[in-house]
């Protein structure tokens, strides 16, 4: 019989060895920023993706709904006009994760991303666009919501 | 294995607009069972667009993202019959990719 101790060790070596043996996508699993995602404060996770000082601007366009009725799905967006935008961000200021999306772009896609995020309560929600020449551009916009989407 | 993903990819312009629906919990680790217990969290950490194989965009979610992930984004230069695929990881490393052909 082993102990949940000992499962643990053991099931951690086995990883080890998949990923040394190539059979998990190390990199793959590692690629994902958990000090960002765990940062609370909208500065910190900015830093923690490397960001330059965000500046707001309204070369970034964020839209999103002024009233979410269900904090479990609100529809948001976010779009640029400026050339060279590597990355595209949301976050919501009031989440327990601040962090909801971080899209990396390519030249192949047009800085114009749409997904769906859960909000916890009224908070600020910013679209954060940042450049290839590093400058870190921001809109915000503050969502009311009238029924959380987190907890219950 | 998680059910397949909706994915439409319809050519607009000089692009070509890809929706995806992906089927997934999306649990945040915030709530709990009837027991009072944390439900742990359950979400999907990446997800990779590609056009004809050459990868076209990457995400990193948190659990903010909604249950069932929608999401919308342009490919520039693609054309009728060229293929979207999308895959997404979650945190439990369970994988999905899906195909689409833009129309």
């Amino acid at each position: 019989m082993q102990t949940r101790r000992e499962m643990l060790a053991c099931s951690a070596a086995v990883a080890a060895a998949l990923i040394a043996a190539g059979v998990l996508p190390a990199q793959a699993q590692s690629a994902w920023n958990k000090a960002a995602f765990d940062a609370k404060a909208v500065e910190d996770v900015l830093k923690a993706l490397g960001a330059a000082k965000p500046v707001e601007s309204n070369d970034v366009t964020l839209t999103a709904p002024d009233i979410a009725e269900n904090g479990a799905v609100v529809p948001i967006s976010a779009a640029s006009a400026l050339p060279d935008v590597k990355r595209l961000v949301f976050l919501i200021e009031k989440n327990p994760t601040t962090l909801a999306g971080s899209f990396e772009l390519t030249d192949a896609v047009e800085t114009n991303v749409a997904t769906r995020v859960k909000m916890a309560q009224t908070s600020n929600v910013y679209a954060v666009a940042m450049l290839g020449d590093g400058r870190t551009l921001y809109a915000k916009k503050e969502v009311k919501v009238t029924l959380g989407g987190c907890g219950g | 294995m998680s059910d397949p993903m909706r994915i439409r990819a319809q050519a607009q312009g000089n692009g070509a607009v890809v929706r995806v629906l992906m089927s997934h919990e999306m649990e945040t680790g915030q709530r709990k069972d009837a027991d009072g217990k944390v439900i742990p969290a359950w979400h999907i950490t990446e997800v990779t667009a590609a056009l004809n194989g050459k990868t076209v965009m990457t995400a990193q979610w948190g659990t903010a993202i909604a249950k069932n992930p929608f999401t919308q984004f342009t490919v520039k230069g693609a054309k009728a019959g060229d293929k979207i695929t999308v895959s997404w990881v979650d945190n439990r490393g369970d994988k999905r990719t899906d195909e689409a052909t833009v129309a």
